[in-house]
């Protein structure tokens, strides 16, 4: 019950960040939303670090790495 | 005069948008070093001990040339052409001959293209990919497609279909190999057996006699389709002058032989067989990123993804990465990820699995477990290039992963970017 309660919370408070104070930020103001370490992906050293875990674990995918498929893995 | 001033011609406005052909403009070189040690190998169907080694050491390189171009109406294209390569050692792959005689090094090649427009007048993009892989006991011919849109609030759209249409080569452990065999008459009335053994080797006898083929002839081992569609969505929003978001899930289906033919299984019986599973499988992953720059040094990458299957399979991930600027060109940045998950209905332990189960494996990836994964990430990004040089940008990366079935492994990865 506990899980549920905190899966719930996690949806909600992630939907309140994106969608109650959706600012409007002109181009000028992006300084730091485009600092190359705000970006909204992994980095590509990572990539290897993806592809262990798709073969470690059973879970895959959301995260710019392989579904499954393309390899032996999971 | 006035008439002067309307005869005026217009100078060529130097700043007008002029199509560019395509230049190389980014080279990416990726290393990166695994080990791991573990104690639960799939090919011994889960057993411990010296049986269930499952050492790896992997050690993967990778090259990307990306080339930039713009073609009319502001359109921007990118061909990327990448290319990896990755050599492996298993311990616990000696064990697929039940002798402890099979090889245990591999590698595995696979190169890619990917092609993308961004329409930056309009706020849309198109992108499409070209991908193979080929090992010696798995090859795969994958391809994607994908558009994206820009909101007018900051936010973007973007759908990708993939597919992977995959080939598994069915090499069963040494004492499970189906007994294959073809008979011929000759005209001489001589019968002539021919056997094919898991390495692929022909063994052929005759009535009255055996022999073997002296050319070790390669005989074709049978493969078996795995195929792969998966459907993958993405928002991402500005939310202010320091923060923003995503939330991606994908829609994934798989068919075809989703097992390997090398993974034993042991009954409670003692009697082992090969690992039997579904031939479908329906993933749901849903995850968010949020990025939040707090102050002027540090920055906090969250991420969080649920996931969800077919095989009864749920699973949670957290992350946290604080990058700390030492300068604007030099950060290190410390990260922990957290991951849970439950079994898949139909793994169970060595020695676990009844006769009459229709679906059986040990491969503990589908047991329950949790692992942490922690380490440090240094990024060096000079604007006039390390030394001076086109090294535009240095990462090293390196962590320490434990799962609470013994897993342990370590990774340490190097990307250098060329401009």
């Amino acid at each position: 019950m506990y899980k549920q309660f905190l899966k719930k919370t996690i949806v909600v408070v992630a939907g309140c960040f994106v969608f109650a104070s959706c600012a409007h930020v002109k181009e000028y103001q992006k300084s730091r939303l485009n600092d190359s370490e705000m970006s909204l992906s992994s980095r590509k050293v990572e990539k290897n670090e993806l592809n262990f875990e798709s073969y470690r674990e059973g879970a895959s995918g959301a995260n710019g790495g392989k579904t499954g498929g393309g390899c032996g893995c999971n | 005069m006035l008439l002067h001033a309307f005869a005026q011609t217009t100078a060529t406005d130097s700043t007008i948008y002029k199509s560019r052909p395509l230049k190389l403009d980014e080279v990416n070189l990726a290393s990166s070093y695994y080990t791991q040690t573990g104690d639960h190998s799939a090919v011994m169907g889960g057993q411990t001990g010296v049986l269930g080694d499952e050492t790896v050491k992997d050690f993967s390189n990778g090259i990307d040339l990306k080339f930039v171009g713009w073609g009319a109406h502001q359109q921007k294209h990118t061909f990327t052409a990448g290319l990896g390569i990755d050599y492996h050692t298993s311990a616990s792959a000696k064990y697929v001959s039940i002798t402890g005689a099979s090889k245990t090094g591999g590698s595995r090649i696979y190169p890619s293209l990917n092609w993308e427009m961004d329409n930056q007048a309009k706020g849309f993009g198109l992108g499409a990919g070209l991908y193979y892989s080929s090992e010696y006991n798995y090859h795969s011919f994958g391809m994607d497609f994908q558009f994206s849109k820009k909101t007018h609030t900051n936010g973007e759209f973007s759908a990708k279909v993939n597919a992977y249409l995959d080939q598994v080569t069915l090499i069963y452990p040494s004492e499970l190999v189906p007994g294959s065999k073809t008979t011929t008459t000759t005209t001489d009335s001589t019968t002539i057996t021919v056997y094919t053994t898991a390495s692929g080797r022909t063994i052929t006898t005759s009535s009255g006699g055996t022999s073997t083929n002296s050319s070790g002839e390669k005989y074709h081992i049978p493969t078996t389709p795995r195929n792969t569609v998966s459907g993958s969505f993405s928002f991402s929003q500005v939310i202010n002058k320091r923060l923003q978001g995503s939330i991606n899930f994908d829609l994934v289906a798989q068919s075809g032989y989703l097992g390997l033919p090398f993974h034993r299984v042991y009954f409670n019986t003692g009697k082992d067989t090969v690992e039997n599973l579904p031939s479908t499988r329906y993933k749901l992953p849903i995850g968010a990123r949020l990025n939040y720059f707090l102050g002027d040094k540090v920055i906090l990458r969250a991420y969080y993804r649920y996931y969800t299957d077919s095989w009864g399979l749920t699973a949670h991930t957290a992350s946290l990465e604080v990058p700390y600027k030492i300068t604007p060109f030099f950060s290190v940045a410390p990260f922990y990820r957290y991951y849970t998950q439950t079994a898949a209905k139909y793994f169970a332990p060595y020695e676990a699995h009844k006769t009459t189960d229709q679906y059986y494996t040990s491969n503990y990836a589908y047991s329950a477990f949790t692992s942490g994964f922690f380490g440090v990430n240094i990024r060096i990004a000079p604007p006039d290039g390390i030394f001076k040089s086109k090294l535009s940008a240095l990462e090293i990366r390196y962590g320490h992963y434990t799962q609470t079935t013994d897993l342990l492994s370590d990774v340490i990865s190097l990307d250098f970017k060329f401009k």
